[in-house]
């Protein structure tokens, strides 16, 4: 039964293998004595080449190949939370406990704990009852976060028979029998997936709520919606981590998925130090319990890197096929596209742009496709999202490379960081001006009803200032301020307002870490009162030192730190404050107030 | 098993050779090469039933088709770690060149390690204080960080190496309290002496190991240099529970004589013929850095490497800047003022500083006070730039403020004595002192708190 091959040429992660017919294409097969997994990346006659996931130091040609019937695939089903994975779903504590502080080769653990009994609630099927793929049949409290719904399978319906009442299983129960046209099939708490076919579902639907990140500059500017996706490109140290990161642990999503691909291994520790001490703003548990980590770090395998970004879709699809909302980190998608470059390479593919193959951006966008709003497949017309935010990391901070311009044509938000404001330690640094969002227009409604009904007037307010401004900026660097006529000051004077006290934010700061739509609500208010009665004088002739008061500049600048999101009251103390210091100029001047 | 001779070579190619047919070999093995009476190591680069392609770590060099004599050892390229290390000189594959007795003791070591596992690691916060306030300050080094220096031609890149591991020390602690693995690639005699001779006179030299691979050795060696060294590293570190500081120099030769191999390997080339695979290359010898849990050493790495054309957007430092936990960018300008050390700020970055620095760890005002050094110094180069289009005497007065800022910051704060050793309480007294040039409500990254204990507003003379 078991096919077995030969391995006959070796370069880094590509071997050859050869009497390999009958093997599928991405099969995960076992390569050479010590067992390394690997994929089938193509068939050639009797021919196969190998992806292979682990250091392929020591093996010789005629070393054997075996197949395992399996397309490269994840376990999904209870355990998943709060789990660091390699990029091929194996658990890096296991991978600790066997082998140590260093990873060895061909080392096989279980990606879920088979052992762990879980307390499985069964209130709904009985025997004899049609149960259809996607239909949830039991639910189990994984984490004090998330309850795990354990579903029927896509492709399977049926009878149930032999269904199992409420109890503590291991994965490895089977909770029913369903019989189909096809046979019987057994259902446990776990099933599998192919990692690289998207998990189907009902219908896709245009996307209405956003994504609430707590960072203001996306919030506000560029704000991303549930199932949609977002790039972060920027070069080395301009914040696309930090971004990341502060998505991960502020971000209104049910589940979060964070990949670390080809990255730092001290920025996942830094999660894994961090996480299980943060709290959930949404419902006071730890952030870790609703967090899935994935590390596949730039000193380990390059191929794995590749499958990292698969492995981590398609847990996210499985957590939105329970209705969930899902939001997935990937940094740096880059670094996965050059894992794909550094195979094409290794096969002689003929290359395209920068040595990348030509399939580049039809793998990307096979990748974004797979972010979205659905209905998805059961009985119950549950809704899930799958959100995703990838890091790009272009060379020399140049945004004309392929991987940019490639991921830019499958993404609805562009949250371009800038080299300038990264290195005056303006974070974070966001552009304003060459970012966009092409949510704007669909989730104005959910934010018109649910934060302020003028929420977008401000920010499209906020964006003409800060387009204005860019305009005098280049006066002012060929003349300097002095010479602008006092309405233009004023524009330049209430940018700065908006750039320091408002999109410049602390990942760092107690306070300020995460803004919450109400308070950014506040400030915009706040800082466009600011602007309207202050113009009003200015515009009647009042010279503009008079309303850049050193205080009411001040107040308005330090705000976002002097007022937490649970004090959101005291900005009424900020706007009296503001209002009496114009009660009393426009006194002092006679201009009258208008309704 | 007796390892098995071939005496013949099919090809010679570069820094190749091959062998038709071999019989259990196996990728990435040693290979010993003897030609006359001389030895020379080589390693497996890529193996097929038909032939072995093998990298010859001394160059081919000298070698012939028919004479040459090849013997697989059936294993990597390993090194033997011990304590008889410190103190010693060895070559950029790890023999002694000190005229010294073989290391015989000890274990042998794959020079490639393993991946820490990152579930292993643990994250580094322990503030090192090298007694440069614009380090110290500004782009603090923490122990287990990966922090190269991006250095160019003729700027003082090994004074200030040497400066900090004359100086780095924990709070509270003596300096000298690290062991150091030096590793040399391809760089000039006179660079490697003088870093020897200032080891050997702060007496560090005996708890240091070096690794030197110099101008005229080989090329192909200095693809073994940092892992040997870092092997060693390892061992003191993990093993040995030392705090380790390791000097890798000069990265550039490095990634030169790793493109002069691909090339030669015919691979297909990405940005400046650097071959694709360069960023996980360098992330290999990177990454290996860093603290693990329950095992009290550490490696912190300074990689120093010189910027082609004072270009960052190079293949080479942008790498590395994309997988290092920061950068330390010297200045040219900065250099021809005669500012020692001429540390470009604004794109100089420490990641791990957030979390080493502040309450409990420095002051609990450094981390606003260096924001806002940062950025109050880059509003000076805008109002350089605005004054050298409008002269100075048309900037307003609080533009004008600055660049009296600009100029103190430079000239008291960056430059300092090659044996001046400033505590972090200087260091960051000493920005404030600065600060009092500019108006207070320019001061919006310090809290009013800070501001009223440490802030006195210099009035102009
Ligand atoms: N929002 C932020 N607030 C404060 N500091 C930030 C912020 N974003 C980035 N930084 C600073 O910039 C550094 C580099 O950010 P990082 O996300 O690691 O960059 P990248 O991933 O783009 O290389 C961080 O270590 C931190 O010091
Ligand atoms: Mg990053």
């Amino acid at each position: 039964m078991d096919k077995t091959g030969e391995m006959y040429f070796i370069n880094g992660p590509v071997v050859k293998a050869k009497k390999m017919t009958g093997f599928m294409m991405h099969e995960m097969v076992l390569v050479g004595n010590v067992k390394l997994t690997g994929e089938i990346i193509s068939l050639e006659g009797d021919d196969a080449t190998i992806q292979v996931y682990e250091e392929t130091t020591g093996l010789k040609p005629g070393e054997p190949v075996s197949g395992t019937g399996d397309l490269l695939s994840v376990t999904l089903g209870p355990g998943l939370i709060g789990s660091v994975f390699d990029g091929i779903q194996r658990p890096l504590d296991v991978l600790k406990a066997q082998s140590g502080d260093f990873l060895e080769r061909g080392v096989i653990a279980n990606a879920l704990d088979m052992k762990k009994a879980w307390d499985v609630q069964m209130p709904n099927v009985k025997n004899g009852d049609q149960v259809v793929g996607g239909q949830v049949i039991a639910t189990v409290k994984e984490t004090s976060s998330v309850i795990h719904k354990i579903m029927i399978p896509p492709s399977i319906s049926g009878i149930a028979q032999n269904v199992k009442s409420s109890g503590k299983y291991t994965i490895d129960t089977s909770l029913m029998t369903v019989t189909s046209d096809d046979g019987d099939h057994e259902i446990k708490l776990y099933q599998r997936w192919p990692v690289r076919i998207p998990r189907p579902y009902i219908e896709r639907l245009a996307p209405k709520e956003p994504l609430v990140t707590g960072i203001r500059v996306i919030d506000t500017l560029f704000p991303i919606s549930k199932g949609g996706t977002a790039a972060i490109p920027g070069g080395f140290g301009t914040g696309k981590t930090v971004v990341q990161h502060q998505l991960a642990k502020w971000a209104d999503a049910d589940v979060i998925i964070y990949i670390g691909c080809g990255e730092r291994g001290n920025e996942m520790t830094e999660v894994l130090e961090e996480f299980p001490q943060l709290i959930d703003p949404r419902n006071g548990k730890p952030l870790m319990e609703r967090t899935i980590l994935i590390a596949n770090t730039s000193n380990m395998p390059v191929s794995a890197r590749e499958a990292s970004i698969y492995t981590g879709i398609t847990m996210a699809e499985y957590f939105r096929d329970m209705g969930y909302n899902v939001a997935l980190m990937a940094d740096s998608t880059s670094r996965w596209a050059e894992a794909l470059r550094e195979i094409s390479g290794r096969l002689e593919e003929m290359p395209a742009e920068e040595g990348f193959p030509p399939y580049l951006a039809s793998r990307i966008g096979d990748f974004y496709e797979r972010a979205g709003r659905a209905k998805v497949i059961g009985d119950d017309q549950r809704i899930g999202s799958v959100s995703v935010i990838g890091a790009v990391s272009p060379p020399g901070g140049d945004f004309s490379e392929p991987v940019t311009t490639g991921t830019k044509r499958f993404i609805r938000c562009f949250w371009e960081l800038d080299r300038q404001l990264a290195n005056a330690r303006h974070h974070p640094s966001i552009n304003w001006l060459d970012s966009y969002s092409e949510y704007t227009s669909e989730l104005k409604a959910w934010v018109s009803k649910n934060v302020d009904e003028k929420f977008y007037n401000m920010r499209d307010r906020f964006m003409q200032i800060l387009t204005e401004d860019d305009t005098l900026q280049q006066i002012i660097k060929l003349v300097g301020e002095d010479v602008l006529p006092d309405g233009q000051k004023l524009i330049v004077r209430v940018a700065n307002m908006i750039k320091v006290g408002y999109l410049q934010q602390d990942a760092f700061s107690d306070v300020d870490s995460n803004c919450q739509l109400k308070k950014q609500d506040e400030m915009l208010k706040i800082i466009l009162n600011y602007y309207d009665r202050a113009n009003k004088l200015v515009s009647k002739g009042v010279v503009v030192s008079e309303v850049l008061d050193d205080d009411i500049v001040n107040t308005i600048m330090r705000m976002k730190e002097n007022i937490p999101n649970d004090k959101i009251e005291a900005f009424k103390d900020v706007e009296t404050k503001i209002n009496e210091f114009f009660d009393q100029l426009d006194k002092k001047y006679q201009v009258s107030v208008e309704a | 098993m007796p390892a098995k001779e071939y005496v013949g070579l099919s090809q010679i190619n570069g820094p190749l050779i091959f062998i038709q047919k071999p019989t259990n070999v196996g990728y990435n093995e040693v290979v010993e090469i003897m030609i006359r009476n001389e030895k020379r190591l080589g390693q497996v680069v890529q193996i097929s039933d038909q032939m072995a392609m093998i990298q010859v770590f001394e160059g081919t060099n000298g070698l012939t088709i028919d004479k040459t004599r090849v013997k697989f050892l059936g294993k990597p390229l390993m090194i033997k770690v011990s304590d008889e290390m410190l103190g010693r000189i060895f070559n950029g594959i790890g023999q002694p060149i000190d005229n010294g007795p073989e290391i015989l003791t000890g274990d042998s070591r794959d020079m490639n390690g393993s991946p820490i596992n990152p579930v292993s690691r643990m994250y580094p916060r322990n503030f090192i204080q090298t007694g440069i306030s614009a380090i110290d300050a500004l782009m603090t080094l923490i122990r287990g960080q990966k922090l190269p220096i991006f250095s160019g031609n003729g700027l003082p890149h090994n004074r200030i190496a040497v400066q900090i591991t004359k100086q780095a020390k924990l709070k509270g602690e003596e300096a000298g309290n690290f062991a150091i693995v030096f590793a040399a690639m391809g760089i000039k005699h006179d660079e490697a002496n003088f870093i020897r001779e200032s080891l050997e006179q702060s007496g560090a030299i005996k708890n240091t190991i070096m690794f030197l691979n110099l101008a005229d050795d080989p090329a192909i060696e200095r693809i073994a240099t940092p892992r040997v060294a870092l092997t060693a590293a390892e061992y003191l570190a993990f093993d040995k529970n030392l705090h380790v500081l390791v000097l890798l120099t000069d990265m550039t030769n490095y990634c030169e004589a790793l493109r002069e191999l691909a090339t030669a390997r015919g691979e297909v080339p990405s940005r400046k013929g650097y071959p694709g695979y360069l960023y996980s290359d360098l992330a290999s010898v990177y990454e290996r850095a860093g603290m693990i849990k329950d095992r009290n050493g550490s490696i912190t790495q300074i990689p120093i490497l010189s910027m082609p054309n004072d270009d960052i957007t190079h293949p080479i430092p942008d790498l590395t800047g994309y997988i290092t936990e920061g950068q330390i960018v010297l200045n040219r300008d900065l250099n021809r003022k005669g500012i020692y050390p001429p540390i470009g700020v604004l794109q100089s970055l420490s990641r791990l500083m957030k979390d080493g620095i502040g309450k409990g760890y420095t002051r609990d005002d450094h981390p606003h006070v260096s924001s806002q050094l940062f950025a109050s110094y880059s509003r000076v180069q805008e109002v350089k730039a605005l004054a050298s289009i409008i002269g100075e005497e048309e900037l307003t007065d609080s533009d004008k403020s600055y660049l009296r800022f600009g100029e103190a910051f430079e000239n008291e704060f960056l430059k300092q004595g090659e044996d001046e050793d400033r505590s972090i309480e200087e260091t960051l007294d000493l920005g404030w002192k600065l600060l009092g040039y500019l108006p207070k409500i320019e001061l919006t990254r310090v809290s009013e708190k800070e501001i009223a204990d440490h802030y006195k507003e210099i009035k102009e003379i």
